[in-house]
């Protein structure tokens, strides 16, 4: 340690932002990692039928990487993951754009943007249940396609497949890629683009070359929203396939449900591994920190 | 009192000591009318008890808790779960129940953890009038016992703190049984239009796209050993108990299955169930009996086809917390004497289950009632359920027939096989396939 005032005075400030950054250390520590190591060591463990205990093995984790079940799921999962992503992005980055750039009040703006909002009033249960008799072999969409003539027979695969999975999860989260998308958008400045369309660029240009790259920052922040929603979810791939798609969360439900918490802890451990990857690599595309 | 209840909570706990106890109490007590064969100073105190039960949707019925406020006067607390998380509950959390209500095989899986603790027998009144099923586990003495996790088998321990099965009574028995039906496929008749006869045509192509099978990996898998053996591809030695081979064979044929489209969806709760066979996404699947009542009382067609091979049958009872002492524990084997004396058995019945002691809830059961429902007879007038839904119309008889008819026709009963483990593994990759 040096000497002196100012390093008195340092060492002060110094102990004071730790004092203000505590709380923030304190709940991280007690409800992120605390939990997080739990999981890490309960991993290792072993188990009967009716209870686990401490040991240290790799049961869990060789059977779970040597079954063909685990990479099944995984591709199914990370398939979901991407049709979900790509409708997303198209959809949200198509609505924040209509209410950035074509919507000129501000007070439309707001209003629109609002009515996005309306459908998650509800929970996302009934949001998502609700499609099923809407898609169900006599629902509504058959019904009125038989009755317009479109189709003879209802559509089998409107219900309980990997289209109902796909379509209930890009209903779900739509909205977290809209709004980041759309707070992105706010932020550029008009004077670029009237300043584009000057130097004589087309519509397309002005979108290609001065909107996508300056609103990657919140498709960024969507798409991880999505990225991790959907590879964690295990009730709407439940209920929309009719339980024959798995997914990484319901097999991590599912061993839960078996008492098999050890196993289910180390599929925990693979998929917080997987989805950290994931995100690691978005963001090597965009520096988000710099670029708020 | 005071005596008796640190006799009590000493945990060295016999029946001697007990009885001697509760004589001093009834000495002291003389003179004093008695409600139900205990002395009223414990029928006052018991009205401050509170047991909590927990059990599958099947048994926890309010109209239970409330009948138990208003005959026995104390409090039951009534927690519905799939079996899933009963089986968890039993096995992980002792602290938050005093009762369990879990199968048989749910009390295979968990009676090794200790949470709960043995019953004696002599002091349940109708414990002789228990079907034949729970006891010897033959319904009559000529019956053959089925194979899988059969009631008998694990109702029984050695002693009070008996961690193993016994393989005959012994005077401590683990549940007390209270529920248990006959389990086959249930169709909508109106949508097949011909007779369905046997447990192979869920896998009949004639259905493709429209059967499902339940998704609960230990009475799944018994479902589809059903099919299997009946489609003659597998024999088994056990359905209950099968080898890593028996497994992998009924898998590979279900898996064939599904892959080809065979089944429209997989259900896991009862609602489930009853949504896919109203909505007519599902013409054959799995069902249990209040399911396909719940179809029927939409009035939507739906039969609980009974199959030439026979029932997958199923049972519950009552389990006893193992931290249950004193006043409470008094006041636990009031509630199954007061269980097992009718009037659950006769609301239960009314619904298309069976009874632990049925004689006792033929009381609470119009002769009607009584006759169609455990005698197979025509429904001389309409019958309805404890809800006063109209259920069957006069003129109707029970699918199956009577309780001889359907319980003596059980193939396999619920089970927990030694691979267990193997098994579930097995189930999720057919569900992940």
């Amino acid at each position: 340690m040096q000497s002196q005032q100012p390093a008195k005075n340092l060492n002060s400030g110094q102990s004071f932002s730790w004092l203000l950054v505590s709380p923030t250390i304190l709940i991280l520590a007690f409800f992120l990692v605390l939990p997080l190591l739990t999981i890490a060591i309960v991993s290792f463990w072993d188990y009967n039928e009716w209870n686990f205990f401490p040991a240290f093995i790799f049961d869990n984790y060789v059977y779970l990487l040597e079954s063909p079940v685990t990479w099944a799921t995984y591709l199914k999962t990370l398939k979901f993951t991407v049709l979900t992503w790509f409708f997303c992005t198209i959809i949200g980055f198509t609505v924040a754009f209509f209410l950035a750039f074509h919507v000129r009040s501000l007070t439309w703006q707001i209003a629109l943007f609002l009515a996005c909002t309306i459908p998650f009033w509800t929970s996302n249960i009934i949001r998502m249940i609700s499609w099923i008799p809407f898609l169900g072999r006599n629902g509504i969409a058959n019904s009125s396609l038989i009755s317009l003539g479109v189709i003879d027979e209802p559509l089998e695969w409107l219900l309980f497949s990997d289209f109902a999975v796909v379509l209930a999860f890009v209903h779900l989260y739509t909205l977290f890629m809209v709004v980041p998308v759309f707070n992105t958008m706010m932020r550029i400045d008009k004077t670029l683009i009237e300043a584009a369309r000057d130097a004589g660029a087309s519509g397309f240009q002005i979108l290609t070359n001065i909107i996508i790259p300056l609103s990657r920052p919140g498709l960024m922040i969507g798409s991880i929203f999505v990225v991790t929603l959907v590879m964690g979810d295990f009730i709407t791939v439940r209920f929309m396939s009719g339980g024959q798609s798995a997914s990484v969360g319901r097999v991590i439900s599912n061993e839960i449900a078996l008492l098999q918490y050890p196993a289910a802890a180390a599929s925990a451990v693979i998929l917080l591994i997987t989805v950290l990857i994931m995100i690691a690599i978005m963001l090597r595309f965009v520096d988000i920190r710099k670029e708020l | 009192m005071k005596d008796v209840t640190e006799k009590k909570t000493t945990g060295e706990l016999t029946r001697r000591s007990l009885l001697k106890g509760s004589a001093a109490v009834a000495g002291a007590a003389v003179g004093s009318s008695l409600v139900s064969g205990f002395p009223t100073v414990w029928a006052q105190n018991i009205k401050n008890v509170t047991l909590r039960q927990f059990g599958t949707g099947v048994s926890n019925l309010n109209e239970v808790a409330a009948k138990v406020k208003e005959d026995l006067g104390f409090t039951l607390e009534m927690t519905a779960l799939d079996s899933d998380s009963v089986t968890q509950r039993a096995a992980t959390q002792p602290k938050s129940f005093d009762i369990a209500d879990i199968e048989y095989w749910i009390c295979k899986k968990v009676w090794g953890a200790g949470n709960l603790q043995a019953m004696d027998t002599s002091k349940i009144k109708n414990y002789d009038k228990i079907v034949g099923i729970f006891r010897s586990g033959k319904l009559t003495p000529e019956s053959t016992i089925a194979q899988g996790t059969a009631p008998h088998s694990v109702g029984f321990t050695d002693g009070p703190n008996g961690k193993s099965f016994a393989s005959e009574e012994t005077g401590w028995m683990t549940l007390i049984p209270t529920i248990y039906n006959a389990d086959t496929l249930g169709i909508r008749p109106d949508l097949i239009g011909r007779p369905i006869e046997s447990w192979t045509e869920l896998l009949n192509p004639e259905f493709k796209g429209k059967a499902s099978i339940l998704d609960i990996s230990s009475i799944g898998i018994m479902d589809a050993a059903m099919v299997c053996e009946a489609m003659g591809e597998v024999q088994y030695g056990d359905k209950g108990n099968m080898t890593k081979e028996e497994i992998d064979k009924t898998m590979a044929i279900f898996t064939e299955a599904k892959k080809a489209g065979q089944f429209r969806a997989f259900w896991k709760s009862f609602d489930e169930s009853v949504n896919l066979m109203a909505s007519g996404e599902v013409v054959i699947q799995s069902m249990w009996s209040p399911a396909i009542t719940a179809v029927r009382s939409k009035g939507i067609p739906c039969v609980y086809q009974p199959l030439k091979e026979g029932y997958r049958s199923w049972g519950g009872g009552i389990g006893l917390s193992a931290n249950l002492s004193g006043l409470e524990l008094d006041a636990a084997y009031e509630y199954i004497n007061w269980y097992l004396d009718g009037w659950v058995g006769g609301f239960l019945m009314r619904q298309g289950y069976y009874s632990a002691v049925p004689e006792t809830s033929k009381n609470y059961m119009s002769e009607d009632e009584w006759g169609f429902w455990f005698e197979g007879k025509e429904a001389k007038g309409d019958i309805t359920n404890p809800f006063g839904q109209v259920m069957e119309k006069a003129g109707a008889v029970r699918d199956g027939g009577s309780f001889y008819d359907r319980m003596g026709a059980v193939a396999c009963w619920n089970a927990v096989m030694d691979e267990n483990k193997y098994m579930v593994r097995k189930w999720n990759e057919f569900i992940a396939a």
